[in-house]
């Protein structure tokens, strides 16, 4: 059995998030930005980070579950809490906000749902967690924390209140 | 106070003749009746209504779930508003949607429905959506269709209208929260309606607190009180403390067949007016499943008024049947 990586501290990876998206903010390279939230994870971190961050405008919230590709498979989520973009999303920089980037499957489903609401100038990811597996060209600009784990493992991001993080291994199936 | 009534127990047996609705797995794959669904598929599929009707809102009021996938209308029986809300609905899903009006097609020229089935079955649909004449006819069709094809009971004969109830009582709940406070009171010509029937299934399932039904005595049948249901043949007894009346469309064939005496006797009997309006609650909503006959079961000034919730109940039921055919279409995969 191998160890498992150190995740670093809830507040030590929303600092790490915040000191970033603060300098591309300074940069010019986020301008005025909207951030919207996946649930439901990403919602628990967009909220700590758009506390922090004091962004005027209300926090956006995607739930991407009509937009999924695994829709076949996974069947339909019963209890979904519908999308909320409270402000008009044309020609706005978005910051757009997951606990962890895996596939890149869930992202391309909130680009996907953002489009039908909008044309933004810029989505901006921001991700807890980046691990290896990706299956489609998709990178995020904020990270909290790169990890390299097994297939078998898991980021399993629990919150909001206290947002916790730890790696969960499944059973091998022989 | 509320009544509790004691309810049937709906049996969850291989012989429930309801079961063919699920798949192996216990999902909803058909929705042909109420009967079978209990108050957990019933939530389940209010749930997932709430997180469609935001996509109505939209600019964009689409979705790619069922992108690729085949729906097709097929109607035996004139509707508008049921076809067009289904069409809307699988549109909004990014399905493909296939009219066929059926009262003036194949059947006509005698090919039976089972040769229908066939044939439509050969274009690759995925969901039937079926109103017909008969009752049993969306059984008949979900027992002989290909296993990967859902159905939707979308009206037979006098049997069930599932999708109607399902937005009905989605409507309800949506304006007063919880069921178990509420009266609610059917008018009408409760005998010959699909939707009084699914309607009185639905709402024992969510336990309304009391279930009414009001009409001349033609028109309710006999032996409906078992089913949880108190009858009242007076329109002000029956009103009295009710939080939702529902009156029903009166088929003007009812009166040819010596059912009733006329038009008017209804209307003045049991027609809702704004004055009969004021025996129920105060905040009562006034719900209508349409085609509404005014001057005959409703007078406009209701029908248009502030406690109609009629044009609520059509948007509503977009975002029901997009439920619907999602978790139906999610089964068996």
């Amino acid at each position: 059995m191998t160890s498992l990586p150190e995740l670093k501290s809830a507040n030590q990876l929303l600092d790490d998030c915040l000191q970033n998206l603060q300098w591309a903010i300074e940069q010019g390279q986020l301008n005025n930005p909207l951030m919207v939230g996946i649930h439901s994870g990403g919602v628990w971190v967009a909220e700590a980070l758009h506390q922090r961050l004091q962004l005027s405008e209300p926090l956006g919230k995607l739930n991407i579950t009509f937009y999924r590709d695994d829709f076949n498979t996974l069947g339909l989520h019963p209890q979904v809490a519908p999308s909320q973009l409270p402000v008009d999303i044309d020609g706005r920089d978005i910051i757009l906000v997951d606990d962890v980037l895996y596939t890149g499957r869930t992202i391309r489903a909130a680009m996907n749902e953002l489009f039908d609401y909008g044309r933004p100038a810029r989505i901006w990811l921001a991700v807890l967690f980046e691990r290896d597996g990706r299956e489609l060209p998709i990178s995020a600009q904020t990270v909290g924390q790169r990890l390299v784990l097994s297939p078998r493992q898991q980021i399993h991001v629990d919150g909001p209140h206290p947002l916790t993080a730890h790696i969960v291994t499944r059973e091998e199936i022989a | 106070m509320a009544v509790n009534f004691v309810r049937p127990l709906i049996p969850k047996l291989a012989t429930d003749p309801w079961a063919i609705q699920f798949d192996a797995a216990g999902h909803l794959k058909h929705l042909l009746t109420i009967e079978g669904l209990g108050s957990t598929w019933i939530t389940r599929i209010l749930d997932t209504a709430e997180g469609f009707m935001s996509v109505s809102d939209r600019d964009i009021k689409k979705v790619p779930l069922l992108r690729g996938r085949t729906v097709v209308n097929l109607f035996f029986e004139a509707s508008t508003r049921t076809r067009t809300t289904f069409e809307l609905a699988a549109k909004r899903l990014s399905a493909d949607v296939l009219n066929i009006n059926l009262s003036t097609s194949a059947t006509t020229k005698g090919e039976s429905l089972l040769d229908t089935l066939r044939n439509i079955e050969a274009m690759q649909a995925d969901m039937f959506v079926v109103r017909h004449e008969q009752s049993g006819a969306a059984h008949f069709i979900a027992r002989h269709a290909a296993p990967h094809v859902s159905v939707l009971n979308a009206g037979d004969g006098w049997h069930a209208h599932p999708t109607q109830a399902l937005l009905d009582a989605f409507t309800i709940r949506r304006i007063k929260g919880e069921f178990a406070p509420l009266r609610i009171a059917i008018v009408g010509d409760v005998k010959h309606s699909r939707v009084a029937r699914s309607q009185i299934h639905a709402f024992n399932s969510l336990n309304v607190g009391e279930l009414r039904v009001i009409g001349p005595r033609t028109l309710i049948p006999n032996d409906i009180e078992p089913l949880g249901v108190r009858v009242y043949h007076d329109m002000r007894a029956g009103l009295k403390d009710v939080d939702i009346i529902i009156m029903l469309r009166l088929q003007r064939e009812r009166m040819e067949s010596g059912l009733l005496p006329s038009e008017q006797e209804f209307y003045r009997l049991y027609g809702l007016t704004e004055e009969k309006l004021k025996w129920a609650k105060p905040d009562a909503i006034v719900m209508h499943p349409g085609p509404a006959n005014r001057g005959v079961e409703i007078e406009s000034r209701v029908a248009d008024g502030p406690q109609s919730v009629i044009l609520q109940q059509v948007s509503n039921g977009i975002g029901v049947r997009m439920a619907v055919m999602a978790l139906c279409m999610s089964a068996e995969s």
